[in-house]
């Protein structure tokens, strides 16, 4: 059972809400002191789902696949550090501030230079731009079949059986190989590296591939080739005032709050 | 060929609210981009969900109507979506940010070779294109983009636009397209539905969540008692799903159902973003924390800073006889 695992990294989405500041000149977002670039947690979860998959089948290679700047190099280190086998990293400026289709489009390439698997897994959405198209398009530009928003993935001697989270509950979904997989939150937590796993992933060689390795004319990709441009990018202003409700107890607390939702007409 | 073309839902043979609601964008988007309104339908006995259509805005409705599409599948409704999307060359496509928009949107905007723009909140015209507004960074920052390329395909967030007062006597013609079954490599084989047996989350005047803070499991019980006082829907956050609490289908989030009620209580939710991404559209905001710094104080109208469970059973009691009267 081979795999490769699209990942992203990404300013790290936990961080409190009061730190986030975008400078609206550049359309940029400000990184905060102390704030760290992560591998986006869904993404950490579809390499989970990778290796489960391969210990279940018995053997096969995980790779672990990722476009972006120089930073880029620590989503596919974790990869590595979480049990993968191979890294590769599509780094070069005519890469930078594209869109979800000129990434779909390079990322497909590159699998199609590895040599397509078994299954290409995805996090659901980057928890950076959270557009969650990458995974859809890589499918739809590979024509493969594709599953997403998936909670469970269960190897079946060369099919794959997953649990997909639809609005009113689950949809068990069977599809053949090779397909396309986009893992969800509700997965659950992936493995932690350990320090030994983490030195020994950090003396592992990253594959490093540009435009030309991959057969791509620059102005595809990128800025030049995309299609989504953006026109502002702004932090909402939020004026909405808290009125704390006053009580010497709780039991009052909560009875003055329910005369309040009275009085404004709310129940 | 309409300005605007809205990939409606119909589940159980009726047009979803969200749909009517993309219509209606639809309508006073096409009035500036001087064009008509249409809607694709896929799906299996439609012909009720067609005239709702018409009636909401339509001028023309496309139905791929079989029994075989009664349920979502990628690899059915992508080729019939992309076949009427290119029979009526429209500007613009809409579709709803719901389980099955997010799946199609992306895999339709590379068949037909143009970009996807996904969960915009706010739709505006400028020098002829639309201008989508949407949250980005788990609800932090709104970022407003454009698509260059064509058509411009853009998902719309449930309940964030107005649909128009259904008219029955709107006319619209309506298109059968032909549909042709194909065996699927990715095929559904079962369906658990986890339907609360209370109010629907999505539809519910006012909802009840719950978040870590409650400690456990349990809580959900007290919150299920003050919703049904309520009548109201009862959610949760993610980090209360993700710790098994209560069901998937109920987190209210980013990643799960956006509500827009006219009261959401959130009971031991601390307002992290991709919360509030998912309850941010509620006329009222009420939160129980006992934490005074917690984010979610940041977008309430009433707050009380309490252990919540001092404050349930006499607010559940409270409200039960404000009610009665």
């Amino acid at each position: 059972m081979d795999a490769i695992v699209c990942v992203k990294q990404i300013l790290d989405p936990e961080m409190p809400a009061s730190a986030f500041k975008v400078d609206e000149a550049s359309m940029t977002i400000v990184t905060p002191p102390g704030v760290q670039q992560v591998i986006s947690p869904f993404d950490a979860q579809a390499v989970e789902a990778a290796l489960q998959l391969r210990d279940a089948a018995g053997a096969g290679t995980i790779s672990v696949l990722s476009l972006g700047p120089d930073s880029a190099r620590d989503a596919v280190k974790h990869g590595l550090a979480m049990g993968a086998d191979e890294g590769y990293h599509l780094n070069d400026p005519a890469f930078e501030d594209g869109d979800s289709w000129t990434t779909a489009l390079a990322l497909s390439k590159a699998i199609e230079k590895i040599g397509l698997p078994d299954v290409l897994l995805f996090g659901r959405q980057a928890a950076d731009w959270d557009y969650g198209v990458v995974g859809g398009m890589v499918a739809e530009l590979l024509d493969l079949p594709s599953v997403t928003v998936l909670r469970s993935v269960e190897w079946r001697d060369g099919k794959i059986g997953v649990s997909r989270v639809v609005s009113d509950g689950f949809e068990s979904v069977s599809t053949t190989t090779p397909c396309v997989l986009t893992i969800s939150n509700e997965f659950g937590d992936p493995r932690y590296p350990q320090l030994r796993q983490i030195m020994q992933a950090a003396k592992k060689d990253v594959t490093v591939w540009t435009p030309a390795d991959l057969g791509i004319d620059p102005s595809a990709i990128g800025a030049a080739g995309a299609r989504v441009k953006m026109e502002r990018l702004f932090v909402p202003k939020n004026e909405t005032q808290v009125e704390f409700i006053d009580g010497d107890s709780p039991a009052e607390k909560a009875q003055a709050l329910a005369r309040k939702l009275r009085e404004a007409k709310i129940i | 060929m309409a300005s605007v073309l809205v990939i409606g839902e119909a589940p159980d043979g009726q047009l979803s609210a969200t749909s009517a609601e993309l219509l209606g964008a639809a309508t006073r988007l096409a009035e500036e981009l001087g064009g008509g309104v249409a809607c694709a339908l896929i799906g299996g006995a439609l012909s009720s969900a067609a005239q709702a259509a018409v009636a909401a805005g339509a001028e023309t409705v496309y139905a791929a109507d079989h029994e075989s599409l009664a349920q979502y599948h990628t690899e059915a409704y992508v080729p019939l979506a992309a076949a009427i999307v290119q029979q009526d060359t429209p500007q613009a496509v809409l579709i709803g940010q719901t389980s099955i928009g997010r799946d199609l949107a992306p895999r339709l905007a590379a068949r037909l070779d143009t970009a996807v723009v996904m969960d915009a909140v706010d739709l505006a015209v400028a020098d002829g294109r639309i201008r989508a507004t949407r949250p980005c960074f788990g609800g932090n920052a709104r970022q407003v983009v454009t698509i260059t390329s064509d058509p411009q395909i853009i998902t719309v967030r449930a309940k964030s636009q107005d649909a128009l007062d259904p008219d029955a006597s709107r006319r619209g013609s309506i298109t059968a397209i032909a549909v042709d079954p194909v065996a699927p490599s990715a095929a559904v084989t079962g369906k658990e539905q986890v339907q609360s047996e209370g109010v629907p989350l999505n539809t519910a005047e006012i909802v009840v969540a719950g978040g870590r803070g409650l400690g456990q499991e349990s809580a959900f019980r007290d919150l299920e008692e003050l919703a049904s006082v309520l009548g109201a829907a009862v959610g949760a956050s993610r980090a209360a799903c993700d710790l098994g609490w209560y069901p998937p289908a109920q987190q209210v989030g980013l990643t799960g159902t956006v509500v827009s009620p006219t009261l959401y209580l959130a009971v031991a939710i601390s307002g992290a973003s991709q919360h509030m991404a998912g309850c941010g559209g509620s006329k009222s905001i009420v939160a129980i924390n006992k934490d005074p710094g917690a984010n979610i104080y940041n977008f309430c109208r009433f707050g009380v800073v309490e252990d919540y469970q001092k404050v349930l059973p006499p607010l559940t009691a409270a409200l039960r006889e404000l009610l009665q009267d």
